[in-house]
């Protein structure tokens, strides 16, 4: 237990930050590298430190391996949902022009409606991949 | 960055050759997917590296600046599509071998087509 | 609605894919695939009389015109893959119920109904899209859950059958991006059509048939011509007989349409077979494919494995026809598209009927089955007929057409190749239909017919045999069209 109190504390003070980052890379992906997959994949590794440091038990307290199911299949409807959308707006499919009061403000929700839903999706997919492998026992040969 | 000449595509050859023989030459089921993998990179560079103009700037837009040349963006969007396919693959594929791992006890091919007859 | 109806044929099988998989009941999963399936059969079919009423369909996504856009552009030969796809998804998933049920185990079926629908929507997309890297990214979608729905098979080499048919795959996929990569920096455009304008002025130059070759050995990689067609014996034999049933009707029929699609829309006939030399890589392959593939067919003891080296032969034949690049040979392979997809399909769901029953599909273990499976036998013998090219069933009439197309070029020998091909068939079915009806059934094994959920969808696939046999105007007008439209478009 004590030598662990150094990766204890430092997950404790950085994982907040990499969630953050991750955000971060989000929202900046319309004006510098980044967008939904990059986001998902670095707030899925800060979970995964997590999990690491902590144990998968506790990580699955907090993170129910159901939920995380739940968000791989919620970002799909995110995204499909903001399509439908716009069919019923009277657009094409995805067709983000008609989903505000002019055709730069309805690409601006457009993207970030559906980067949320790449995020959503990447981060439950990843996640989900970890407790599929990381609970398994080796087997004795 | 101007005169890389065609530096990058040698380079892309390179790993291109390297990640298929290791693909094709090794009997670890592991080494086959990390061998597709590298396989896979040498191609995000040929891409990526085809959509460099010469002179041309990270393509950000920014507002009131006239008279930038720009990198062509559509090679970046495509392999960025791509690693993500990549990933999925690389994924199924290694959890394909912890299968195989826990159904014949070993992850080497030869062993498993022994056993497997 | 019926504007949007391209897209909403892709759209909501992948919609209904997450759902399938967030419920977590297995009847309610395989409803919701049901629907979608069906929902697919109903727009494949109202586009494709739309298509051969009115012209072709453009569908710009996004409102983006092409060439900036990506674009859905539906034509007779698209059409009528996306039927196939969808027909064939709308007959196996009823099939799917019973089968499903006695080879997984409880907790996995909504997943496969999700991976399942991930891989029609992904087949739905591939042969829809007019955008050639659209084309990659679906075309992967349906891979990687086809390789996830064979290792769900029973049998544990079904992990070792999927793993191989991933790494195959996916080095076809990844020589098809490096194709499409050549051709986007020559080019600087990613649509089908704009490629097809711009590509006859770059002749001259090395990377195009540089592109044509890698675009060509990864399609071919996915459509397991003879001799890249190793992953599919494995693949075919040890997946669940659902899974078999729907990708051996499927998968290999949409890696032909996207043959098609790149040898005579983007490149153009004139390119691929006068400067690449296209008919005399493809025609010997194609015949070799044919003579060994049904050799190798006839030594086996496992009888999916005997059809599946049967699908590479029929593969070959299908391949034969489009080297002829005449309005006759190209209708010959686009009708066996078709065709195949209804013999191979009733055959392997006659399988997996049997695989229910009796538990093995070995040929020792199908002894005197033709009286105690009276039913699902002669579903057999009936895709065994039209396998051969007995005239009434489809398979007469694709034979009759590759022919035709072989005697309007003077090939003599391919006309016998067909026929050998056709009478090697007898034998490797003979051999199933003398296990079955002329020994004895084992009577302490309580066999008994398979249930009608299972025989139902497997009869209508033979019914649909013998009525396209008969009646074959509509396949071949179709077909016919689609044949002619890509000639003219190409040259």
């Amino acid at each position: 237990m004590d030598d662990r109190v150094i990766l204890r504390v430092g997950a404790k003070i950085l994982i907040p930050f990499i969630l953050l980052f991750a955000l971060y890379v989000q929202f900046h992906g319309d004006y510098g590298p980044g967008g939904g997959f990059q986001a998902g994949v670095i707030f899925a590794a800060g979970f995964i430190l997590y999990a690491l440091v902590y144990g998968l038990g506790t990580a699955k307290r907090a993170l129910p391996p159901q939920a995380v199911y739940v968000c791989a299949a919620l970002g799909v409807l995110i995204y499909a949902g903001v399509g439908f959308v716009t069919l019923g707006l009277g657009g094409e499919f995805l067709a983000y022009n008609v989903l505000a009061h002019d055709p730069e403000h309805g690409q601006e929700y457009g993207i970030l409606f559906v980067e949320l839903g790449v995020l959503i999706t990447v981060f439950g997919s990843m996640v989900a991949f970890f407790y599929a492998f990381a609970g398994r026992r080796k087997i004795q040969t | 960055m101007i005169g890389l000449g065609l530096f990058n595509y040698w380079v892309v050859i390179f790993l291109m050759m390297v990640g298929f023989y290791t693909l094709i030459a090794r009997g670890n089921l592991v080494k086959k997917i990390i061998g597709l993998n590298i396989f896979q990179t040498s191609v995000f560079i040929l891409y990526i590296t085809m959509g460099k103009i010469a002179g041309g700037t990270a393509p950000i837009f920014v507002q009131g600046e006239q008279d930038v040349v720009y990198s062509n963006p559509v090679p970046h969007v495509l392999i960025l599509t791509a690693i993500v396919v990549g990933v999925a693959t690389s994924a199924l594929g290694l959890s394909l071998v912890v299968r195989i791992n826990e159904a014949f006890g070993t992850v080497e091919e030869d062993e498993i087509q022994d056993m497997a007859l | 609605m019926s504007h949007h109806l391209p897209v909403l044929l892709v759209v909501i099988p992948l919609v209904a894919a997450p759902l399938a998989a967030l419920v977590n009941r297995p009847r309610v999963s395989w409803a919701i695939a049901l629907g979608s399936a069906w929902w697919a059969l109903y727009a494949a079919h109202a586009l494709l009389r739309q298509v051969m009423a009115d012209g072709p369909i453009h569908y710009a996504l996004g409102d983006w015109a092409a060439p900036y856009g990506i674009e859905y552009v539906i034509d007779p030969t698209n059409a009528w893959v996306l039927l196939i796809v969808a027909l064939m998804g709308a007959v196996v998933t009823p099939y799917a119920l019973l089968s499903i049920e006695r080879e997984l185990s409880k907790d996995r079926i909504p997943l496969f109904y999700a991976a399942f629908i991930l891989c029609l929507t992904g087949l739905l997309g591939i042969a829809i899209t007019g955008d050639v890297f659209n084309v990659f990214v679906f075309l992967e979608i349906s891979s990687l859950s086809a390789y996830a729905l064979i290792a769900l098979g029973p049998d544990r080499r079904a992990l070792t059958a999927a793993y191989q048919y991933l790494i195959m795959g996916s080095v076809g996929a990844t020589f098809i991006v490096i194709g499409i990569g050549l051709l986007y920096v020559m080019t600087g455009t990613l649509n089908m059509a704009d490629l097809a304008e711009i590509l006859p002025q770059l002749e001259a130059n090395r990377t195009i048939p540089v592109a044509f070759t890698f675009l060509t050995v990864g399609i071919t990689l996915k459509l397991a011509l003879f001799p890249l067609h190793l992953w599919l014996p494995n693949a075919y034999t040890y997946a669940p007989s659902a899974v078999t049933a729907f990708i051996a009707s499927t998968a290999t029929k949409v890696a032909v349409y996207l043959l098609l699609r790149f040898f005579f829309t983007v490149f153009g006939a004139e390119f691929s077979f006068d400067v690449m030399q296209l008919d005399k890589v493809l025609m010997p392959l194609a015949l070799v494919a044919i003579l060994s593939m049904s050799l190798v067919a006839i030594y086996q003891d496992n009888v999916k494995r005997l059809l599946a080296y049967s699908s590479v032969a029929q593969i070959g034949y299908m391949v034969l026809g489009i080297s002829f690049a005449s309005v006759l040979g190209l209708t010959a392979g686009i009708l066996h598209l078709f065709n195949h997809a209804l013999m191979k399909g009733a055959l392997f769901m006659a399988m997996g009927c049997v695989m229910y029953r009796v538990g093995s599909v070995r040929i020792e273990s199908m002894n005197g089955l033709g009286r105690a499976m009276p039913w699902t036998m002669a579903a057999f013998v009936a895709g065994g007929l039209s396998l051969i090219g007995v005239p009434l069933t489809v398979g007469f009439i694709s034979k009759w057409y590759l022919i035709q197309a072989a005697l309007e070029q003077g090939l003599w020998p391919v006309a016998a190749v067909v026929l050998v091909g056709s009478l090697l068939a007898v034998v490797y079915i003979w051999k199933v239909v003398e296990v079955a009806y002329f020994r004895d059934v084992d009577p302490d094994a309580g066999i008994t017919e398979a249930p009608l959920s299972l025989l139902i969808p497997t009869w209508a696939l033979v019914v649909a045999n013998f009525w396209f046999g008969i009646d074959a105007s509509a396949t071949v007008g179709v077909a016919q069209r689609a044949a002619e439209l890509l000639l003219r478009v190409g040259s």
